[in-house]
C-alpha cells in the first residue's frame, strides 16, 4: 500500500469520484478519505483530492463472489492468489471467497492462514478463505472446522467444492457443528453414484454426443436431502452453483417453510446451454438480441474442453428458470465459480479436460446481458447478498457517507468483445472468447484505494 | 466533374464455334474406322474393342455394330475405367468412378483397340494402358480415336484417326454423342476470336 | 466433398449414395487379380489406435494398401503414446509428417473432433469412445443393399446396449438418411434419453424384440459386454439373453428375406445364437469384407479429389 507520510501524520490520499451514479441513481459527487465515503452529494470540492471522472458511470458496491478458485497453492501455473486477485479486482470484486480445493487442500489452519495472508499481500481485493468440510475433500471424516474458524483467516464458509459431502450422515455433523461459530456449509450438490464418468449434463445432446450424462436429479436429490438435514438441525446451508430447474422448485418449497438455505447461480449456466458442447451455441433469452453479438450459431467441430464445467451447462430451460429464480429471489446469488486451468488441462480430449471455467472478469457483463440494467437487482445478487452470507461487514454497502469504500464504477454502454488473451487471469479458459458482451469495469476502489483506474489494474 | 472511372474489363466476345463433323460427316468418319480397322487387323480376329468413358464406350460399340454390318463379325466390346489410374487426381473434383467390365472371354493374348472420341495430351491413354496392365496381357494395343486434336505430352499416337484437327491450346473440341449427349456433332469452340 | 468423415450426420444422402456406389466398384475391382489401384499413390494414411481393433485397423490398412497409400500404423502400445503424450504433440507430429488422412480409434468420444481443429489433413473417425463409428454404418448400409436391393424403406432393428454404442449412433443417423426406418430394441437401461429427438426424429423405441421381429427387414445385434452386468444395466447374461438374445426360434419368427447383422466381435450365447450367427441370414463375414470397399471408397473420395 503507498501512503505517504507528511509531518509525521499519516496522509490517506483522497479520491473525489464526480458524477457518477450511484446503484443506478441520479448523477452525484463521491468523496472517498480514510478507506470509506466520507460525502455523498453534488458539487463536491476538496482540495488535493485526485478526482476520477464518473460521468455516465454506475457505481456499485462492490462485488463480493462466494465461490472462486484461486489455485494457490498447488496450481500456481494456473492461477495464483495475486493473479486472481487482479483479475476479480478488473471485474469490480472487492471480496472473493477462495475455495478450499488448493493442494494442499485448504483443511488446517496453516493453509487458510496462507491463503489469506497471501490475499493481504496482493492486496487486490479482501481474500476471504473457505475451508475444506473434511480432511483432503475425502469426504469421510470432518477437518478442524473450528481452528480454521479461529485462525487468522477467521473462515465461515466450509465447502468441499469439487465434491460433494455425500455422506448424509456426515453432512448432518456438518451443518450441525459449524451452529457453534455461525458457519455454513457451502454444499456442492452432486449425488456421486449418479455421475460416475459423467461428462455433460444428461439429455439429447449427451446423447448425440456420445458422452455419459450428468443427470439433473443427481443434483436435486442432494439438494432435496440437505435442506432436509438443514431444516432437522436449524443450521445454514449454502447450495453452490445450482443448474437446474428442479434444484429451483426444490429451493422454491425449501424456502417457503423457512428452511434456512441460500443458493448461487453462475454466470455460465445463465447464460449457455448444453447445445454449445456440441458445436451450437444457443443464446438464452431475449435480452441478448441487443447486447450480446456472436450469438446462435456454430462454434467449431463441438467437444470444445473450454465449455466443460462441473455441474455442467443445462438446457435452455433450466437457464431460463434459473433466471427467473434469480429474479425473484430464490436463488439468491450469483457466484462465479471461477476456475481456472492450465492450457494443456484444455487442450485435449473432452473426457480428459478439467472442469471449470473462468468468470471474474466477464461476470458483470454476462448479468447486465441476462438482467439488463437492473442495477438494484445487480447489487443485492452480486455484492450484498453474498457479503452478507460470508460475513463481509466491510463489503456490500453501497456507498453512503461512513460506509467503507469498497466500490466499482461500470460504463454500461461499453461493449467489448472477449479476447482470452487479455484476461489478468493466468489462464485462458473462458467460454465467452469471441463474444460481445456489455458493459465495462472503469474502476474498483479497495477501502478506499483503487485497485482499477481506467479499466486497468494499478499493479 | 466525373470521378475517374475504375478500368472497365474489356467485354468477353463470346467464343467463336465452329462445327468440324456434322451428324452426316461423324457417321462417316465411323464408317472408315471400322473398314481401317478390318483391314489393319485382317479381319478384327482375336481384336476386342474397349472404350474410354464416358464417350469411349459408345464409340466402340459404334464401331463394333459398324464391322458386324460390313463383315458379319461380332467383335467384344467393353468398357475400361480409367478414373483411379489418373495422375490429375489431386487437382481436379474428385470424380465418381465407372464400372470397367471386360468382355467374358477377357484379353489376354488379345488384340486390344483403346477406343476414345479425342486424343489431346495422351495421358488419358497413358492412363488407360495402366488400367490395362492391371486386368490383363493383351498381345497388343491399339488406340482409335475421333478426333486427334495434337499438342501430345506424352510418346503416343493413334492407330486410327477419324479427323486430324489442328488446334490451338485455348480452343477446346467438343464431341457430342446421341448415346451421351442427345446429337452427333464435333465443334471446335473458344479461343479469342 | 468432405474433407473429414467424423459423424454419419456429415453424409448427406447424394454423399452416402456416391460412397456406396463407389464401394460397389471398388468391391468388383477387388475380385480382379491385381488388386491394387494407383489412386492415391504418393499420400500418406495414418491409422492412429488408441484402442486395439485389429479388424478395424487391418480393414483400413488394407483399403489404403490397395489404393497404393503409404500407411504409418500409430498405436498407442509402443510408442510415444502410452509415455503420455498428448493428442495435441501427437498431432504437431502427424502434421510434421505430412498425412494426408489420419484415421483416428479413440476410447474418449470427440477425440476425432478436436485432433480435426489441429491438422490439416482428412480425419476419418473409426470408432470414438460411445459415440460414433460412420464407416461401420457405411458398410452396414451397403451390406444391406447389396443383399437386399435397397436401404429406402427397409424396416431396421437395432438390437443392444444402444446407449455405449458407437455402432448405433452412426446407424442411426445414416440410415434414417438413406430413408430406413429403425427401432432401437433394449432394455431401458440401456436406450439412451431422448435417442429419437437427439439423433433422427422417427427413430423408434422398443422394449420387446418379439414384437418386432416379425416386420423386420434387417436385424443389427450389438455386442453387450458382460461387465454391463456389473453396473446394474441388466440382471444377468442369462437373463438378458433371453429377452434380448437372437436365438433359432427368434430368427425363424423373421420374414423369409430378413438378413442378421453384427458389427463383431461377437458375444456367442450371450446377444446372439451360435445357430443364427451361422446361418445363411447372417452378413457377418459379408460385412467384414464389404468394410474394405467402403473404406475404400471413403479414403478416395476424401483424398482423390484434393489437392494440398
Amino acid at each position: 500500500m503507498s501512503k505517504s507520510t507528511v509531518g509525521g501524520d499519516q496522509v490517506t490520499p483522497t479520491y473525489l469520484i464526480r458524477g457518477a451514479r450511484v446503484v443506478g441513481g441520479g448523477p452525484t459527487d463521491l468523496l472517498v478519505a480514510g478507506g470509506v465515503v466520507t460525502r455523498v452529494g453534488s458539487g463536491l470540492d476538496a482540495r488535493g483530492a485526485t478526482v476520477v471522472d464518473a460521468d455516465g458511470l454506475v457505481a456499485l458496491p462492490g462485488l463480493v463472489d462466494l465461490h472462486t478458485h484461486l489455485r494457490e497453492p498447488g496450481r500456481e501455473d494456473a492461477e495464483t492468489v495475486e493473479s486472481g486477485s487482479r483479475a476479480a479486482a478488473l471485474g469490480g470484486y472487492t471480496a472473493v471467497c477462495a475455495m478450499a480445493n488448493t493442494s494442499p487442500v485448504a483443511d488446517t489452519a496453516g493453509v487458510v492462514e496462507q491463503v489469506w495472508r497471501l490475499g493481504r499481500e496482493a492486496g487486490l481485493v479482501d481474500v476471504q478463505p473457505i475451508g475444506a468440510v473434511t480432511v483432503g475433500l475425502a469426504g469421510e471424516r470432518l477437518a478442524e472446522l473450528g481452528a480454521m474458524a479461529d485462525s487468522a483467516a477467521r473462515v465461515r464458509i466450509f465447502s468441499d467444492d469439487g465434491h460433494c459431502v455425500a455422506d448424509p450422515r456426515l453432512m448432518r455433523r456438518a451443518l450441525e457443528y459449524v451452529k457453534a461459530f455461525d458457519g455454513v456449509i457451502a454444499q456442492h450438490a452432486e449425488e456421486p453414484r449418479l455421475t460416475e464418468g459423467a461428462q455433460m449434463h444428461e439429455g439429447e445432446v449427451s446423447t448425440r454426443l456420445g458422452l455419459t450424462g450428468w443427470p439433473a436429479v443427481a443434483e436435486e436429490a442432494i439438494i432435496a436431502r440437505d435442506v432436509l438435514l438443514a431444516e432437522h438441525v436449524g443450521s445454514r446451508l449454502h447450495v453452490c452453483h445450482l443448474s437446474t430447474a428442479g434444484s429451483v422448485e426444490v429451493l422454491r418449497h425449501a424456502k417457503a417453510r423457512g428452511v434456512r438455505v441460500t443458493a448461487e447461480v453462475t454466470p455460465h449456466h445463465l447464460l449457455l446451454t448444453d447445445e454449445i458442447v456440441g458445436g451450437r451455441r444457443e443464446l438464452v433469452g431475449p435480452a441478448l438480441a441487443g447486447p450480446t453479438s456472436g450469438g446462435a450459431g456454430t462454434v467449431g467441430t463441438g467437444y470444445d474442453p473450454v465449455f466443460k464445467v462441473n455441474p455442467p451447462l443445462r438446457t435452455a430451460a433450466d437457464a431460463a428458470a434459473l433466471r427467473e429464480a434469480l429474479i425473484e429471489g430464490i436463488i439468491d446469488v450469483v457466484a462465479t465459480d471461477h476456475a481456472p486451468h492450465a492450457l494443456e488441462d484444455k487442450e485435449c480430449e473432452w473426457a480428459y479436460a478439467r472442469p471449470g471455467m473462468l468468470g471474474l472478469e466477464t461476470a458483470l457483463s454476462v448479468l447486465l446481458s441476462v438482467l439488463g440494467e437492473r442495477w438494484d437487482l445487480i447489487a443485492e445478487r452480486m455484492s450484498r447478498t453474498p457479503a452478507r452470507i460470508a460475513g463481509l461487514v466491510e463489503h456490500g454497502r453501497d456507498p453512503a457517507p461512513g460506509v467503507p469504500a469498497n466500490l466499482t464504477l461500470v460504463d454500461p454502454a461499453a461493449r467489448r468483445t472477449v479476447d482470452p488473451g487479455e484476461m489478468a487471469s493466468r489462464s485462458r479458459n473462458t467460454p465467452y472468447a469471441g463474444m460481445t458482451l456489455p458493459g465495462r469495469i472503469v474502476a474498483t476502489f479497495l477501502a478506499g484505494e483503487p485497485t482499477v483506474l481506467d479499466g486497468k489494474a494499478v499493479r | 466533374m466525373a470521378y475517374p472511372q475504375a478500368a472497365q474489363p474489356p467485354p468477353v466476345p463470346p467464343p467463336s464455334v465452329k462445327v468440324i463433323l456434322t451428324s452426316a460427316e461423324l457417321a462417316r468418319v465411323v464408317d472408315r474406322i471400322a473398314h481401317q480397322i478390318l483391314e489393319k487387323t485382317q479381319g478384327a480376329a482375336g481384336t476386342v474393342l474397349l472404350g474410354i468413358p464416358t464417350r469411349g464406350a459408345p464409340l466402340a460399340r459404334r464401331l463394333a455394330a459398324r464391322i458386324n454390318a460390313f463383315e458379319g463379325i461380332d467383335v467384344p466390346v467393353g468398357v475400361l475405367d480409367i478414373t483411379l489410374y489418373r495422375d490429375d487426381l489431386r487437382r481436379h473434383a474428385v470424380r465418381a468412378i465407372g464400372p470397367t467390365d471386360v468382355p467374358a472371354e477377357g484379353i489376354d493374348g488379345k488384340r486390344v483397340i483403346l477406343v476414345d472420341d479425342v486424343l489431346f495430351s495422351g495421358r488419358t491413354v497413358r492412363a488407360a494402358l495402366d488400367a490395362l496392365s492391371d486386368i490383363g496381357r493383351p498381345s497388343s494395343v491399339q488406340l482409335a480415336v475421333l478426333v486427334d486434336r495434337g499438342h501430345r505430352e506424352l510418346p503416343i499416337r493413334a492407330d486410327y484417326v477419324g479427323k486430324n484437327i489442328p488446334t490451338a491450346l485455348a480452343e477446346s473440341v467438343r464431341v457430342t454423342l446421341a448415346e451421351t449427349d442427345g446429337a452427333d456433332e464435333v465443334k471446335l469452340i473458344g479461343g479469342p476470336a | 466433398m468432405l474433407k473429414h468423415l467424423l459423424s454419419g450426420a456429415d453424409l448427406d444422402a447424394a454423399t452416402a449414395t456416391l460412397i456406396l456406389d463407389t464401394a460397389g466398384e471398388m468391391a468388383r475391382l477387388a475380385g480382379r487379380e491385381v488388386k491394387k489401384l494407383p489412386a492415391l499413390r504418393g499420400r500418406t494414411v495414418v491409422n492412429l489406435f488408441y484402442e486395439d481393433s485389429t479388424r478395424t485397423r487391418i480393414s483400413f490398412e488394407a483399403a489404403a494398401k490397395r489404393l497404393s497409400a503409404d500407411v504409418i500404423n500409430f498405436s498407442a502400445k509402443g510408442s510415444s503414446v502410452s509415455k503420455g503424450e498428448s493428442l495435441k504433440d501427437t498431432a504437431l507430429t502427424l502434421q510434421a509428417m505430412g498425412a494426408d488422412a489420419v484415421v483416428i480409434r479413440h476410447p474418449a468420444s470427440g477425440a476425432p473432433h478436436t485432433l480435426a481443429n489441429w491438422i490439416d489433413g482428412s480425419v476419418l473417425n473409426a470408432g470414438d469412445g460411445t459415440h460414433e463409428h460412420p464407416t461401420q454404418a457405411l458398410l452396414d448400409a451397403y451390406t444391406m443393399r447389396s443383399r437386399l436391393g435397397r436401404v429406402a424403406g427397409l424396416s431396421v432393428a437395432v438390437v443392444g446396449d444402444v446407449l455405449h454404442s458407437r455402432v448405433a449412433r452412426s446407424n442411426v443417423l445414416l440410415l434414417a438418411t438413406l430413408g430406413a426406418k429403425v427401432t432401437l430394441v433394449g432394455p431401458p437401461t440401456l436406450i439412451p434419453v431422448d435417442i429419437g429427438t437427439a439423433l433422427a426424429p422417427g427413430t423408434e423405441v422398443s422394449y420387446d424384440l418379439d414384437a418386432v421381429l416379425p416386420t423386420a427387414d434387417v436385424v443389427m445385434m450389438l455386442r453387450v459386454q458382460r461387465e454391463r452386468m456389473a453396473d446394474s444395466y441388466f440382471p444377468s447374461a442369462r437373463e438378458y439373453a433371453r429377452r434380448y438374445g437372437l436365438d433359432g426360434p427368434r430368427m425363424r419368427r423373421l420374414p423369409d428375406h430378413a438378413i442378421v447383422m453384427h458389427p463383431g466381435p461377437m458375444n456367442r450365447g450371450m446377444e446372439i445364437a451360435p445357430e443364427v450367427a451361422d446361418s445363411s441370414r447372417s452378413t457377418i463375414v459379408e460385412q467384414v469384407t464389404n468394410g474394405v470397399s467402403v473404406r475404400m471408397a471413403v479414403l478416395y473420395l476424401l483424398l482423390g479429389g484434393m489437392d494440398r
